[in-house]
């Protein structure tokens, strides 16, 4: 909207120079200085409206007076004033006490104390007017800094008469980043404003292949349409974009509207209106002859309307018949408002050309989403399944280790303020006290359990709620941050649309050393290779010398740990809250049980599908993440129909039961 | 002679692991057949598949004289079907009692509802009765069946094998820690049972092999080896070399 | 038959006497019926408490019997809430706006009312018009049915699927869990139909009884509410009494050989799933208009742990257990977080039970399944001299045969 007057007013503004100003009101003085100009206009210059303003501003422009661009500066940053003692206007700078004052001309006019002075504080909607005329000064300032401002201020307010100011600076400039900026905004200028078609073709196609948001927002209006009706047989003037289909591309309703907006149709009867008329016309507690009593339903209501229309006490009012008939009776198209159909169509070539574009590389942003989502999923599911695995104990506590980590790093860090130290001696300790956490928890609990894993599970759940409570009991219900470092902060940025931030990259690199890690430790140590022997038979392996209870208290530990330090990264970008785990558990569980038990690639698949599945369903609807995710968990039960035991799954008689 | 149980073809590979290779396999309606075979001979895996527990890559197990094919059925369908199998370690339901276990197999209907509406008569309590006493539980009906000895476990077992009224057993290892007399008592009721319905023993234990005086079949790498009396396959050079060559013997 | 049903379970009878002089004690001392003693809101309390004793039930029979650790059933009782709720709802709103439209000068069409009762239902969340699944709303018998009908059908399905793909264990508990979540996700939208996060609300006021106090009504649904958790006390303890109770204990203890004794385990569990499923919604069709509202925080897998927690800490495995174990505990719990309890100074510190109550509940809870399994119920026991051996965690179920003869001997 706001747009739109400025460029009404900047067509008005171009009009001055060459037509004369017969037609604005109130007529501009002529006046040959700018310090006459704004003499003459005085009235408007203090009390000036965005409405009426342009004229003075668009001869102070034009006046050719060096002194014009010091004023309209001036005016513009609160740097006039009006001298109360005589009325003059002068332009001030701040002085040692009160203004230092100058003449219109440049002249030093003494000072004066601010009370002497009335200041002229045009608004907000005024300033833009003046900002835009001295873009043409500004774009051939000396200095790059404003040129590059006045560059800005074309891109934000893109108007006809800037074209040619902008063509004519090119030639001189200096700077080779401004002149290509010069150069793609005359482009963006041209094909909206060049009044030769094949220029503005020329311009459109010379972007083919750009997915700047600047292009497309000069694009757009150019395809900007309006629905149009008109009897059959009649044609239609102006640049169609398409035929309408009443019904399929536009409701019955929207199509008799658009009918009666175009007074080719008289108003429908609302319902509303049908009842206030019988109301208005009731007559010895009956309707046209009809009972009241017997007008509870809709269609005694229209036979009474209908007697009424033949009484002549009502207007006759389209029924739903003839609304059809007369729908039928038109033709409803959508027609650009842009004229030259060449145009349109290169336009909407190069559009369609981004629109792919933009899809593939949406696609691409998407999918970092679900990689980094990813990554999280895996670092959460990833000790609860080694736990799962190896020891077949479903540990519903895992969360509140998660939300241990996390507290763990906000209460460094109110020891330690340097962020990046703070997350150095962080990640360890995180670590240290869930997997002591871990171990105690199994000494205590888990290792009378073994037989019992449904026992198991409340058990630890048992302990969840405690701890989650233990943490609101400590820590309090308000949300704590755990601050990253600062570079950490911002985003790796590919382009407009494909980027991803730092930390969320941070804890990817996390996750794949967790991999590695993982494999390192499973496949070359002594541990690995114990843990690997307890989980394929315990008993044998006691035999051989290991003792299952200490692997199955360091593998314990292991995964709590693991969960402590998924806390930290997870703490990084969400907020810690006592039930920070509880955001994660459930997708954990969906990812161990969807990748399958007992494999770290299982694990790493089913995060990588929880992941792509969540992002794709969220950006299908992305009004309603809740749906995203009941989709998601009806998706998981479906899958698990097909794959019971999860997408990599153990064979043979050792998954037995 | 139109048989029971008819296997053809069948094999099966865990990982990569070929347990059953390309075996045949057929028994009568009323015989007793021993399998014997080192470990990892397939004898398990040949009983979980003939029960419907593991499904075979290829092959075909007919069944019955209609010979319905025993791979499209459920575990429970196969048992209905009247094919009744013992494991190896006495499986019973240790929370409930003697009898309750023994009801429980009966022959009856097994579907959800007709159980639920189904209410013992007094044959049946004197059936339930019956079977205790022929495995030597009659006093035992009330007790728990989880305070019963190992041996007792076992008896138990046959005893549920017997209610339902299989027309094929399969029966793993039955005398696995049993005294000698209660070998013997087996033997006979193996033997006896035999008379009416198909039996297959799977048995580690030559002497017991020997007592139960039938046709034997030799498992080896998930295929048959030999077949015939035991004499007759212990005096086969490549039975001696794959299995008794590396016995005791 | 009855007498031999009833004297081979007089816990049975036991429960039935103590319930209905429950009831009657209730009554004397309520204030519509007797001598004001106990409070409306009491009343309502006890009368919310007989609710979940029978959804415990219906959890001892899916859990302690058979063996299936359903983390979704709580799901099912706010379902069958939300299907009275919606009648409820209804019928008092479409009173609402017939009041207000016989003010006007024509008599209102069914179109006119139907609109008015969605722009009143509806409105809060942005919508006026009535959703496809109001459409039995008006009716009392046709949502009553489907008190029923919807939760059945969804346990329905959803057993189907989980137990035909064999899932057991802790998987079937993480996969009704999931199942619980995205129910309580969906209807946490506003687009659902239910009215997200608002629920349904006013559910306490009965359409038909407006000049009918409180303080009756309250006493009326602990009648109802005594009678549906006797009348499911007989119908579980009928269930589990029988070869079908056989079955599903066994199957709880070993479904393979369960199997190979020619039952079809899936249908069992199917069966067992969808009845406790119906009894649950039942329950919750009592519940919630005592409650007065329900949103989908009720459905979060949160409360199915819960009652999960009940039924173990009375005793899973005994029905009596079930009942004890969630009256104990929720009525503990309301006095505990009702800010009720007496603070603890410990001089240090102050134990406030609002704060800690879910520390000690977590905390016992663990404690129970360490150290006694068999819950409250286990006192039973105790008094009646029954003593069990020290399974030192093992299960009831075979296969560590060779463990227990040394405690057969005994």
């Amino acid at each position: 909207m706001r747009a739109a007057i400025a460029a009404v007013f900047l067509v008005l503004l171009s009009l001055i120079p060459l037509g004369g100003l017969a037609q604005t009101s109130p007529p501009v003085a002529e006046a040959s200085s700018a310090a006459e100009i704004v003499e003459e206009n005085r009235a408007q210059i203090e009390r000036p409206s965005r409405q009426t303003i342009g004229p003075v501003i668009a001869a102070l422009a034009a006046s050719g007076d060096p002194q014009a661009v010091t004023i309209l500066s001036a005016w513009a940053d609160r740097g006039l004033g009006i001298r109360k003692s005589d009325g003059a206007f002068v332009l001030l700078s701040t002085g040692q006490d009160g203004y230092a004052l100058r003449s219109l001309d440049g002249a030093d006019a003494g000072t004066a104390p601010r009370a002497d002075i009335t200041e002229l504080r045009p608004n907000s909607g005024v300033r833009a007017v003046i900002a835009t005329a001295l873009v043409q000064f500004q774009l051939n300032d000396p200095d790059p800094a404003r040129r590059a401002d006045a560059l800005t201020t074309i891109a934000r307010d893109p108007a006809p008469e800037l074209l040619d100011p902008l063509r004519a600076s090119i030639e001189a400039e200096t700077d080779p980043a401004l002149r290509a900026q010069k150069d793609r905004l005359n482009r963006l200028l041209t094909l909206r404003f060049d009044p030769d078609s094949a220029t503005r073709i020329a311009a459109i196609e010379s972007f083919s292949g750009d997915l700047g948001l600047d292009l497309r927002a000069a694009l757009n209006p150019l395809l900007a349409t309006t629905r149009r009706a008109a009897p059959l047989g009649t044609t239609i003037e102006g640049n169609i974009a398409r035929d309408l289909d009443p019904g399929s591309d536009l409701s019955e309703t929207e199509a008799y509207d658009l009918l009666v907006a175009a007074d080719l149709a008289p108003a429908r009867l609302t319902t509303p209106e049908l009842k206030a008329a019988l109301a208005a016309n009731i007559v010895d507690g009956a309707v046209a002859g009809i009972p009241l009593a017997e007008l509870n339903t809709q269609s005694a209501r229209n036979r009474a309307y209908t007697a009424l229309e033949q009484a002549g006490t009502v207007p006759v009012a389209a029924t739903d018949e003839e609304v059809t008939q007369i729908i039928a009776g038109h033709q409803f198209v959508e027609t650009y408002s842009e004229p030259d159909s060449a145009v349109t169509t290169a336009a909407q070539d190069v559009l369609t050309g981004i629109e792919v574009k933009l899809a593939a590389m949406q696609v691409a942003d998407l999918s970092l989403d679900a990689l980094s989502l990813a990554s999280i999923y895996f670092l959460a599911a990833i000790g609860l399944a080694i736990t799962f695995g190896v020891m077949r104990v479903i540990n519903m506590a895992h969360g509140e280790f998660i939300m241990m980590g996390a507290y763990t790093g906000y209460v460094v860090q109110l020891f330690i303020p340097n962020y990046t130290l703070s997350l150095i001696v962080a990640l360890p300790l995180a670590f240290l006290v869930t997997f002591m956490a871990g171990v105690a928890m199994e000494r205590l609990v888990i290792r009378h359990l073994y037989k019992r894993p449904l026992e198991t599970l409340l058990a630890t759940f048992g302990i969840s709620i405690a701890l989650q409570q233990l943490a609101k009991n400590i820590f309090g219900t308000q949300a704590r941050p755990l601050t990253s470092p600062a570079w950490l902060d911002g985003a790796l940025t590919f382009n407009d649309i494909v980027s991803i931030s730092y930390i969320r990259v941070a804890i990817f690199v996390l996750a794949i050393l967790f991999l590695l890690f993982f494999l390192w430790l499973m496949k070359r140590t002594r541990l690995g290779l114990e843990v690997r022997a307890v989980t394929q038979n315990p008993s044998m392996a006691a035999s051989m010398g290991i003792n299952p209870d200490r692997i199955n208290m360091l593998t314990f530990g292991l995964g709590s740990g693991i969960a402590g330090i998924a806390g930290i990264a997870i703490g990084l970008f969400a907020q810690v809250t006592s039930e920070i785990g509880q955001a994660y558990i459930v997708q954990s569980f969906m990812t161990v049980v969807v990748g399958g038990v007992g494999n770290i690639w299982g694990t790493l698949a089913g995060a990588l599908m929880i992941g792509t599945l969540q992002k794709g369903i969220e950006f299908l609807n992305p009004s309603n993440t809740l749906a995203a995710q009941t989709y998601m968990i009806l998706f998981i039960i479906l899958f698990i129909q097909f794959r019971p035991r999860g997408i990599i799954a153990l064979k043979g008689r050792a998954a037995g039961d | 002679m139109t048989q029971l149980l008819e296997v053809s073809g069948v094999s099966v590979t865990f990982d990569g692991f070929r347990a059953i290779n390309n075996l045949s396999f057929n028994i009568g309606p009323a015989e007793l057949r021993a399998i014997i075979g080192p470990n990892g001979a397939g004898k398990t895996t040949f009983m979980d598949i003939v029960t419907g527990k593991t499904r075979p890559d290829e092959g075909k197990v007919l069944w019955g004289d209609r010979l319905q094919s025993l791979l499209a059925m459920s575990e429970a369908q196969i048992a209905r079907a009247g094919v009744g199998r013992k494991f190896q370690r006495p499986t019973v339901f240790e929370d409930q009692t003697v009898a309750d276990n023994l009801m429980m197999a009966l022959k009856a209907a097994r579907g959800p509802l007709a159980v639920l509406f189904w209410s013992p008569k007094p044959a049946d309590h004197a059936r339930v009765a019956e079977l205790a006493t022929e495995v030597g539980l009659g006093d035992a009906l009330g007790r728990k069946s989880g305070e019963l000895s190992h041996g007792q476990k076992q008896w138990l077992e046959i005893g549920m094998l017997l209610a339902q009224e299989p027309k094929l057993l399969l029966v793993d290892e039955p005398a696995a820690g049993m005294t000698l007399a209660e070998r013997e008592h087996t033997t006979r009721l193996l033997v006896d049972l035999a008379k009416t319905r198909a039996v297959v023993v799977v048995e580690h234990d030559m002497e017991f092999v020997r007592r139960l005086n039938c046709k034997v079949t030799v498992l080896h790498e998930g295929s048959v080896l030999a077949e015939g009396t035991l004499d007759h396959v212990t005096r086969n050079p490549q039975v001696i070399d794959v299995y008794l060559g590396r016995s005791e013997r | 038959m009855t007498r031999t049903y009833l004297s081979r379970n007089p816990s049975v009878l036991w429960f039935l006497l103590i319930l209905s002089g429950f009831t009657l004690g209730v009554t004397l001392l309520s204030q519509a019926y007797g001598v004001a003693f106990l409070s409306t809101s009491f009343i309502k309390t006890l009368g919310m408490t007989l609710c979940l004793c029978l959804v415990a039930l219906a959890m001892d029979l899916i859990w302690g019997y058979a063996g299936i650790l359903s983390l979704g059933h709580m799901a099912f009782f706010a379902l069958g809430g939300y299907m009275i709720g919606m009648w409820l709802m209804y019928a008092r709103t479409e009173a609402i706006v017939i009041t207000a439209l016989s003010n006007e000068a024509l008599p209102a069409t069914a179109q006119e009312i139907q609109n008015g009762i969605a722009a009143q239902i509806f409105g809060v969340v942005g919508a006026s018009e009535l959703p496809p699944v109001w459409l039995f709303a008006h009716s009392l018998p046709l949502q009553l049915l489907l008190v029923v009908l919807v939760p059945g059908l969804l346990a329905l399905i959803f057993g189907w699927l989980a137990f035909r793909s064999r899932v057991t264990g802790v998987y079937l508990s993480i996969l009704t869990q999931a199942m619980t979540l995205a129910l309580a996700l969906y209807l946490f939208q506003n687009d659902s139909g239910l009215r997200g996060n608002n629920g349904l609300s006013g559910l306490q006021n009965i359409p038909g009884l407006d000049g009918v106090s409180q303080d009756r009504v309250s006493v009326w649904f602990l009648w109802a509410s005594a009678f549906a958790l006797g009348l499911g006390y007989l119908l579980v303890a009928w269930v589990v009494s029988g070869k079908f109770g056989s079955v599903i204990r066994a199957i709880r203890d070993d479904e393979a050989r369960v199997r190979f004794l020619g039952y079809s385990v899936e249908g069992y569990k199917l069966f067992v799933f969808t009845l406790t499923a119906i009894i649950a919604a039942i329950a919750g069709a009592l519940y919630y208009p005592q409650a007065g509202i329900i949103n989908p925080a009720e459905l979060a897998p949160i409360a199915s742990i819960y009652l999960a927690v009940w039924v173990a800490i009375g005793g899973r495995g005994r029905l009596y257990g079930a009942v004890i174990g969630a009256a104990f505990v929720s009525l503990l719990s309301s006095w505990f977080t009702g800010g009720r309890a007496p603070s603890i100074n410990l001089g240090f510190y102050t134990i406030n039970w609002v704060d800690w109550w879910l520390i000690l509940l977590g905390l016992s809870f663990v404690g129970v399944t360490l150290f006694a399994p068999k819950g409250i119920g286990g006192l039973v026991d105790l008094w009646q001299g029954l003593r069990t051996p020290d399974r030192k965690g093992a299960d009831l179920g075979p296969g560590d045969g060779s463990l227990l003869e040394k405690e057969a001997k005994k």
